[in-house]
Formats: C-alpha cells, structure tokens, sequence
C-alpha cells in the first residue's frame, strides 16, 4: 500500500495498463508531455513512449470519433475530455454511435472506449468548468458510467473501466483530486491520513455495478456519488442522526441490491447529487426506490441537489448541496 | 443609412440556390476536361502543393467515347474489367428489385446507388481485401466485391430472423464485419472521422492495411468531415478520405455544403495530397484509388479525393426527386451514366457485345429474383418470423445488466 491522492491514484491505474496491455492508448488535450491540466497524466508520456500517451487537436468530436475507430480496430483506448462541460461536442459519437455499435452490428462490433473526465464543481469554475453531465449519459443506453469519490475506488474502478467491453464514461470529481471536501471551502484537507488513500500500487479492480457503504446506521439511507460522497458523511455527522452512507460508484448500471437493502432497513432515503434536480439522476434513484421499497418507506424521499441553474462562479457554494442542507433533509424524512 | 441604401437585412448575405428547378432546363457547363490533362505524380514523393493540377482539375481515363488513355489508365485486363461490369450492373438491377419491392410495401425503406455504382465497386476492387471500409448507406456495393452473399443481404433489408443485425436497423445500414465493412449508421458523416481511428489503429499494430472512407458534399459540412481530415493531417495514418459530391443532399444542393465550386481543393490547406476524379469514369476511379492506397503502404498518409457525380435516383424510397429539380437533370450530367461507359469502352476493344450484355442482365435479374425468393423463405418484414423480441434487449452490452434484464422479463417475451 501507497498513500496516494486521487491523481496519483488514477495515475497508477493508467501506468498499470499501460505496462500491462501494449492496445491502451492515451490521448486527449494536453495529456501527453505535459501530464494534464490536472497532471493525472503526468510522467507516461515519458515512461511510455509518444504512441502510447499523446495530445490531441483541441476537437473533442474528433478525439472521441478515433477513440471509436481504434476500439473497433482492436485497440483499448482511453481518451480524457480535460472538463465534462466539453464533452458535448463529442456527444454525437458517444450517444449514437459508441453505445449503439454493439447492438447496431448484431454484436459483430464493438468499441471498448473509456472515456476519463473531471466533473463537478468547488474549483470556482463557473458555468463551464464545473457541470456534472453523469444524468446526460445514464439515459442512453450501451454506455456504462461511472463515478469516482476517493483515491481507492478511483483505481479499482477506473481499471474495471478500462478492461470492460463496453465504452464507459469515468466521472472524476476534481474537487476531490488532492483532498476529500466536506463542504467546508475554508477547510479542505489533503488525502494524507484519509483511510481511502492507502492504494496499492498494483493491478485491482472494483466491480462496476457495486455500491460501496461508506457508513453505516439504521435510520435512513443516505445516497450520494463524486464529491457528493464527502459532503453526505458530513451533513450525516452534522444531523447527528444514524445513517447508511451509500457511495453508488456505478451509476449504470447501478447497485439495485445494495440501495433496496439499506432502505428496506432504514425506511428512509436522502438522494445527493450536484447536478441539476430536474432529470437529474436522483429522480431515477427515487423513482427506482418508491417502485422497489414503497411499503417501507415511512417518510417521503428526499432530494438535495444543485439548482436548476447554471453553474454560478462567486456563489457556488450556494449552488453546491451543503452538509446543512443534507442534514436538514435527513431530520424531514425522521418526522412523523 | 448606407446599408439601408443597399438592401439591408436580409439583402445583407446570400443565400445559395441550385442551378436549376423543376420546371427549368437543366444547367450543367460542359466539361472540358480530357484524359490526357492530368499527368500522374509519383505516390510516394509527392506533396500536397503537387497535387493542386490534380484538385483544381478532374483525372478521366475514359473519353465521351469510351476510349481509355492518360497516364492515369489502370491498364486493367478486359476480365477484371468485365467483373467490374458485372458487379456494377448487379448493384443497378439488385437495387432496382429491392426499390419495386420497397413500393410493394416488403420493405420499409429503401436507397438506392443509382448513377454511382462505380465508386464503391471499383475501389472496393482497386484496394486489398482486408482494407477498412467505411461507407455511407450509398456504397453498399462493396459488399459484392467482398463477396457478401445477396441472400444475406436482402435477409437484412428486410429484416427477418435471419438478418445478422437482428432486425435493429433500417434497411441498408448494412454490416459486414468478413468483408470488413464496418456497420453503416444513420447520422450523416460519423463514419468518415471514425475511419482515422481505425487508420491509426491499423498504423500502431504495423500492419500494411488501409481505411477508405466516404462522405456525401452534403454530409462534408458537418464537423465530422473536418475533424477527420484535421486529425489526418495531424497523425498521418493510412486513410483514403472521399467526397463523393453527387450535387444533392435529399433536396439540399451542394452550394450550401460549400461556398465554392470544387471540394477537393478543401484539402490542400490541410497539407494533404487531393485529386479530383471523374466518379462515372471507372477506371479513373480505379488508378485513383490504387494511387492513394500505394501512398498508405508507403507510409505517407493520407490522401483526399472528391469524386464528381450525380444522384441519378431520389435520395431514398422517401422523397420525390421531381419536387427539388428538374426530373430529367441527370440526362443531362456531363459525366454520363458509369455503367454505360464502361460497358461501351469494352465493346470498343473488342471484349464486350450489346448481345451478351443483354445476357449478363439477364443472368443477374434471375440471380436477384432467385435470391430474393430465398430470402423470404426466412420470413419477411410483414409476416415475420422476425428475429426474436428478445434481442431487442441484447448486445446493447456486452453482458445484460440487471435493469435491462428486469424489463426483458416484463416484456415477457
């Protein structure tokens, strides 16, 4: 085990396969020499070689459309759209093309993309620097996507990513890159010390589909992904009320299990998420657990989310569910 | 106030028309363009500047006449160019069954090549058999050079339980992963930027194996058509990038696809080599197309080429080509009809007769009316049997997941 932050984690993960698999490829915007923008690629380029881990032209569409020639033409490629707000160029290839080839061919083709792209907001981003776009591609089906929230499941997840058949869009939460956030600006911590910060320095997985309980309690069921993941542990702790933490990881597919389980037991639920409220993917969480769990629910489920607005620059922090608005949530769903 | 004085608003830019409308006489300039015009440049040396002759211009083999010469003739025996006849006139007569039977309500949809059968059989046959190809849903001729059976083909288009798509897609969204043709998607001109990927694959693992890839002058305004030539030019892999510009986009004309006249020169500032050719001309095609596949195995990149024709046919079994333009215009196309060209070269050389072309079609109807039959006897669209309902739930991935699996069982089926 290494203590490592989330950079170095993905970093890891990356250089692993690379060592492992002479079919992964690297490329994006300023991946290659100089490391990425948030250095999650730094020092391959030099260990591996120009034709392994390169820069791209500044097209997104057209990063995405080779991604999707060289997965069919045998490769393993992982392409970074340095921010999730730029990703919709590429939408086009991502949506009908990438998720649909498999089925569209009759299984004779298909393209084992990963997608690598840091979402979310905290780093004063403003409106383009800061989307979380997860709920734009749960919705089509033949895309897997995931969603990181610490330096171990980055890993265990992104190789998972990686060695899967099918394209997968990696969420990387970027305020979370070299610290957990609490929802405190004024108070973030580094990795250093974090339980989830000791990686090992080889080869794991973690299954894509599997929710990860971050706490555990029995009053109400608590679930969050990305940076959401932190917050939720705060505003749980601040309510002083006992929780299951749920860190669902996968978003599609999703840990059914894991979620009717907790909320079979706890009778509650507190959906977090960054992203808009409407269509955002807590509104498939809580239809799925009205469907699943509605006799015994005892109180209505909850929804913290961002607003639905676009992303503000000054005032984010406003815009960011806060631990006291998910604590607040948590003490509805306890009332009669 | 000026402005105002000058038209103003809407006066203020222009917006295209087609050189004709139905009702009006057809309007092509006539060609001036000879065989001998063009010089071939050496693949492997040249550079995009020694090419500008070959963009500006337009490379023909085959006169008005049908007599071949210039340097850019193939020199091909008179067998390949009967296959290539043959294959062609098999496209034109396949494609005319299956459009009678789109009108007998047996398929849903239907598009034909119509006036473009040379481009997809005579590069399909000028390059190796384990080269890429990324067609547009007008290029499903390649399928025949590949060796696709017609039975198999026409089992998907009228998607029984033998379509090796499953019934997924509209007809002609052909694939043909043995012939490596890659499976054709609707939105126009995703293909064309994924083929540089596949290129650039083909280029990492060494092997000597190019991509040809094609376009529609309508489809060449998307971004797809301008990141695929970017990132060739950036990466250099062994790509054959086509325009094939027909003059038509449905009812769209090709001026608002382009502010200009030609679209090969598009390709040059791109520093990649371009040629102009002659897209009813089939051995122009030919020695185009081995030109560029030369430059691939050689390592030099990619090559561009627009092919000059016209859309003899409607656009798709869905709209009338008489409502946009005039109804006879493609008599009037200066390039003729490839399949009229190629057959009158041969009968000039001595290899060809009016009597056993006759027989040929002949020979191809029964092949097609023989297939057809065959076909149906796996169920048709209409009637079925269709491939079971159950595989609309799979391959979506490569394993099904929980929730796809759930709904599979609510479906009940």
């Amino acid at each position: 085990m290494t203590e490592m932050n989330m950079i170095q984690s993905l970093n890891s993960a990356l250089d692993n396969l690379l060592e492992s698999d002479p079919n992964v490829l690297i490329f994006g915007q300023d991946v290659g020499y100089f490391g990425g923008v948030f250095r999650v690629t730094d020092g391959l380029q030099e260990k591996h070689g120009s034709k392994r881990v390169f820069d791209a032209p500044l097209a997104e569409g057209g990063i995405a459309a080779i991604a999707f020639g060289m997965g069919l033409n045998g490769l393993r490629p992982v392409m970074e759209i340095q921010f999730a707000d730029y990703i919709f160029p590429a939408y086009d290839q991502i949506v009908n093309e990438m998720a649909k080839l498999r089925h569209r061919s009759g299984g004779e083709f298909s393209t084992p993309v990963t997608i690598r792209t840091p979402a979310g907001g905290g780093i004063k981003g403003g409106h383009h620097h800061s989307q979380s776009p997860e709920s734009q591609f749960t919705h089509t089906p033949g895309i897997k996507v995931v969603y990181c929230s610490n330096p171990y499941n980055a890993k265990g997840l992104l190789i998972s990513a990686i060695e899967c058949n099918d394209p997968v869009v990696f969420f990387e939460p970027k305020r979370c890159y070299r610290g957990p956030f609490y929802g405190d600006p004024h108070n973030v911590p580094t990795w250093k010390g974090h339980e989830y910060s000791d990686v090992p320095e080889e080869h794991y997985t973690i299954p894509i589909g599997e929710a990860h309980l971050t706490m555990e309690g029995d009053k109400c069921t608590v679930i969050a992904w990305g940076a959401m993941v932190h917050v939720a542990e705060q505003g749980i702790k601040d309510s002083g009320i006992s929780c299951d933490l749920l860190d669902l990881q996968s978003l599609v597919p999703w840990d059914r299990d894991a979620v009717v389980n907790s909320v079979k037991k706890t009778g509650r639920c507190v959906i977090v998420h960054e992203a808009p409220k409407t269509s955002g993917f807590g509104a498939e969480m809580s239809a799925s657990v009205q469907e699943r769990c509605f006799y015994h629910l005892e109180s209505p489920i909850e929804r913290v989310t961002g607003w639905d607005t676009p992303f503000p620059h000054s005032t984010e922090w406003d815009y960011m569910p806060s631990p006291q608005r998910i604590a607040e949530a948590i003490k509805r769903t306890q009332e009669d | 106030m000026e402005g105002d004085e000058q038209g103003g608003g809407l006066d203020g830019f222009t917006i295209p028309d087609s050189p004709s409308r139905p009702g009006e006489e057809s309007n092509f300039e006539p060609w001036t363009y000879t065989p001998e015009d063009l010089s071939q440049p050496d693949p492997i040396t040249c550079s995009s500047e020694d090419t500008t002759k070959h963009a500006e211009g337009l490379i023909r083999v085959l006169d008005d006449e049908g007599v071949a010469s210039g340097s850019w003739d193939p020199n091909l025996s008179a067998d390949e160019l009967r296959l290539g006849l043959e294959h062609m006139c098999r496209l034109r007569i396949f494609d005319d069954r299956m459009m009678k039977m789109q009108r007998t309500g047996k398929l849903s949809f239907y598009m034909r090549s119509l006036g473009e059968e040379a481009i997809a059989i005579s590069q399909t046959m000028a390059l190796q058999d384990h080269d890429w190809l990324f067609p547009t849903y007008r290029q499903p001729g390649c399928q025949f050079v590949r060796g696709r059976s017609m039975v198999s083909m026409i089992n998907h288009c009228i998607g029984n339980v033998k379509d090796n798509v499953k019934g997924r897609q509209m007809p002609v969204h052909y694939t043909y992963k043995e012939g490596y043709y890659i499976s054709v998607s609707s939105p126009v001109g995703t293909q064309f930027s994924q083929a540089v990927g596949v290129a650039m694959a083909s280029a990492y693992k060494g092997e000597d194996q190019a991509t040809i890839t094609w376009i529609g002058d309508g489809a060449s305004a998307e971004g797809d058509y301008h990141y695929a030539v970017n990132f060739a030019s950036v990466f250099k892999p062994p790509i054959i990038l086509c325009v094939v510009n027909n003059q038509w986009a449905i009812s769209t004309h090709k001026n608002f696809a382009s502010g200009g006249e030609n679209f090969a020169t598009r390709a040059l500032p791109y520093d990649i080599p371009s040629l102009r050719v002659d897209g009813n001309d089939f051995l122009a095609l030919y020695s185009v197309t081995k030109w560029a596949r030369k430059r691939a195995s050689a390592g030099m990149g990619a090559t561009h080429i627009e092919i000059l024709t016209y859309r003899t046919g409607a656009h798709s079994s869905s709209d009338d080509a008489s409502r946009y333009r005039p109804a006879d215009e493609h008599e009037h196309w200066p390039g003729g009809d490839p399949i009229e060209r190629l057959k009158n070269h041969l009968i000039l050389i001595e290899e060809w007769s009016e009597e056993k072309h006759s027989k040929l079609e002949q020979k191809l109807d029964e092949e097609v009316v023989a297939a057809y039959k065959e076909a149906v006897t796996h169920g048709d669209l209409a009637n079925g049997p269709w491939p079971p309902a159950s595989t609309i739930f799979t391959e979506v991935y490569e394993e099904v997941p929980w929730h796809i699996q759930e709904q599979r069982e609510e479906l009940g089926k």
